[in-house]
């Protein structure tokens, strides 16, 4: 998979990084990601990411669960077999709007779930480069990515300029590969590009 | 840009001390991180032994069957159902907190949600137990699920309470999970990137699952968490109304009620609440988080206990009024001979919960009880004991003496495998919870930083001092130009 040249630097506070996101992108310089510690809100809106559709998704697989869950007790209850309890009519819906709740809370929340873990291409065994291991921790870290046109010590000069630490050239995968954080050997390598 | 995002000095704060990003980080690690105490070899140890005697249990009812256990005709749901449903009650406060006050937007649940949303997991898992084992033949548990067998195929019963049931536990269980595992990935990247030893390197980089942090999947992650809270609130209402449906939609005096969804709901995040505040008032204590679960915080809490206690007892109430409002005989057979009549066989159990979930909680309108860890601790069991025994009122009282006086049941009385198997869920409870607090970050990590400087105590210091300044000090002081 593809080692990418990378300039990055580290902020420590919020009120430097936004300003500093805005000017990079003003400035012309591809921001591969921003790497944060927890959630900040409205980052997304400032680097220009788009709205996520995972809500969408989650909408269109609680349908699915509701349709399931009504379809198949109709067909079970009315067509396949039908069951006389206490004379009550067949199809009695009003006795499955719990299960018909219930299933289509399931169906979203899993399908949610997954789709997010294949969105962000996260699952066990899976690895990842990880450009600073603070990032995780107190700092947010910017990746500038190198393309053709980049002058490296333009960019360095650049993040210094905004406020940025600790500013670095790196060379890192962009994907991901199947391996454990404990050691360094890849099982196995994304060959496409590796979704963001 | 800190600075802007303003909360009302009114408010106290939600994490104490002076606490930058990194200072977080290290506080809520280092238990995780740390070599277990003797404390915790010692609570640990106890619980696996709870454990082992419940499995001992559980094995005699399968080999001899239920008649190990005292039921009888006209009981045939006792300790078992009472324990199922105090177990589902207890879970029902980490899913409360995680969902519901994080759609009202409530900053305090940050410091405590982890730990209630675990301890739900457990709850559920011991709750799950007794219906299993109470089938009987439990190699057949499988039959209550809709699959397609040889027998027709023949469809469970879509229209039955105890198939919804299945249906509500099972989803809740499963929901519960992914949420709290969804937000726990974050915090497990942290540990994985704070690792040191070679194993945790491993461990916690399997469970994180590859998190890096990137802005695109915390976007994600955001979304991800608002729609399994939207999801999760219904769901949690759900549950208990389903579980008071086993009784509900029957035609037992006593359990023919139709007050019992709200009221069993209510119940359920009054026993939750207790149990989170049990388990917490001794959790921060001993990892050392008073910091982040603050007194403040259990304050909240016991708040919580005292409204859902009165919702409790008003029900309770209700019900009393609503049997001889009925003028039905039965329904004043079962509650005014059956309960209220402290002479009758189960009298007792009634006085036990009035006593522990009406009127006690009540001390809970004086600030200083509410701040008070040792009341608190102690209110909390009471409070448990309180809500057991309000299930067996309602299971107990209502069948024993049934419409025909001949088939009266003998008293009651567990046998050592019932007490046994109820003892062995307490085990697997605390096991996983000592388990838990000793591999995962008990309190939400990233989600404590992200309020840390809206609701940390230095930085609402700051804002004090902002507060006082005027418009042009402000100004002069911290403003930047945003233009350049």
């Amino acid at each position: 998979m593809a080692v990418k040249k990378f300039v990055t630097g580290s902020f420590y506070d919020e009120a430097v990084l936004f300003p500093a996101v805005k000017k990079t992108r003003r400035a012309g310089y591809k921001i591969h990601d921003v790497f944060t510690p927890f959630p900040i809100h409205g980052l997304d809106k400032a680097m220009g990411l788009r709205d996520t559709s995972l809500h969408t998704a989650g909408f269109v697989y609680a349908i699915t669960g509701t349709a399931t869950a009504v379809g198949f007790i109709t067909w079970a209850l009315t067509v396949d077999w039908q069951l006389n309890f206490g004379g009550k009519p067949f199809f009695a819906l009003p006795a499955w709007i719990p299960i018909t709740f219930e299933l289509t809370v399931l169906f979203a929340s899993i399908g949610m779930v997954l789709t997010f873990c294949y969105l962000c291409q996260l699952a066990p065994f899976v690895r990842k480069d990880h450009f600073n291991p603070r990032s995780t921790d107190d700092t947010f870290v910017m990746a500038l990515e190198c393309t053709d046109k980049t002058n490296d010590e333009e960019a360095i000069t650049f993040l210094k300029s905004i406020g940025a630490t600790d500013v670095q050239v790196q060379y890192k995968e962009t994907g991901w590969w199947l391996g454990r954080y404990d050691k360094e050997t890849k099982r196995f390598e994304r060959k496409e590009e590796a979704v963001h | 840009m800190a600075l802007l995002r303003y909360e009302s000095q009114v408010r106290p704060a939600l994490v104490e001390g002076d606490k930058d990003y990194h200072q977080v980080t290290e506080d809520i690690c280092r238990p995780v991180e740390a070599k277990p105490s003797r404390l915790w070899w010692i609570g640990f140890l106890i619980s696996v032994a709870m454990l082992g005697f419940g499995i001992l249990s559980v094995t005699m009812e399968v080999i001899y069957g239920t008649g190990q256990w005292n039921l009888n005709r006209t009981i045939g749901w006792g300790w078992d159902i009472t324990n199922f449903v105090w177990w589902v009650g207890i879970g029902h406060a980490g899913t409360l907190i995680s969902a519901i006050l994080l759609l009202f937007r409530q900053g305090w649940r940050t410091g405590v949600n982890r730990a209630a949303e675990a301890m739900t997991i457990f709850a559920v898992m011991c709750a799950g137990q007794f219906p299993i084992w109470h089938m009987g033949r439990v190699w057949n548990a499988f039959f209550v699920l809709p699959y397609p067998n040889t027998r027709g195929p023949l469809w469970v019963n879509f229209n039955s309470p105890l198939l919804w049931d299945v249906f509500a536990i099972s989803t809740y269980f499963t929901v519960s999970l992914l949420f709290w595992y969804s937000g726990l990935i974050p915090d497990l990247a942290t540990l994985r990137d704070r690792a040191k030893k070679k194993w945790r390197k491993m461990f916690y980089g399997v469970a994180a699952f590859g998190w890096t942090g990137s802005t695109k999947h915390w976007q994600r992650h955001e979304a991800l968490s608002l729609v399994l809270a939207g999801l999760a609130t219904p769901l949690v209402l759900s549950v208990h109304t389903i579980v008071s449906f086993d009784f509900a939609t029957s035609v037992v005096p006593g359990w023919h009620t139709t007050i019992f969804p709200p009221y069993f709901v209510a119940g359920a995040i009054f026993s939750g609440f207790a149990m989170v505040q049990t388990l917490l008032v001794v959790t921060r204590k001993v990892l050392g988080l008073q910091e982040y679960i603050t007194i403040e915080h259990i304050e909240v809490m016991n708040k919580v206990i005292v409204l859902t206690g009165s919702i409790v007892g008003i029900a309770y109430l209700t019900e009393l009024f609503m049997a001889w409002y009925s003028a039905v005989d039965y329904e004043n057979f079962a509650f005014f001979q059956n309960r209220v009549n402290l002479n009758s066989p189960y009298g007792w159990a009634y006085y036990i919960m009035m006593g522990c979930n009406v009127l006690s909680p009540q001390i809970f309108w004086f600030r200083k009880m509410r701040r008070n860890l040792f009341v608190t601790f102690f209110m909390s069991i009471l409070v448990n004991v309180g809500m057991w025994f309000e299930r067996f009122v309602i299971i107990v009282t209502s069948v024993y003496r049934d419409y025909l006086p001949s088939s009266w049941s003998t008293y009651y009385t567990p046998t050592v495998w019932e007490v046994g198997f109820y003892m062995g869920t307490f085990g697997l409870f605390f096991t996983c919870y000592f388990l838990f607090s000793k591999f995962f970050p008990v309190i939400a990590i990233a989600e404590i930083k992200h309020i840390l400087k809206r609701s940390g105590e230095n930085y609402k210091e700051k804002m004090t001092e902002v507060e006082r300044e005027s418009t042009d000090e402000f100004v002069e002081k911290h403003g930047h130009d945003h233009g350049a």
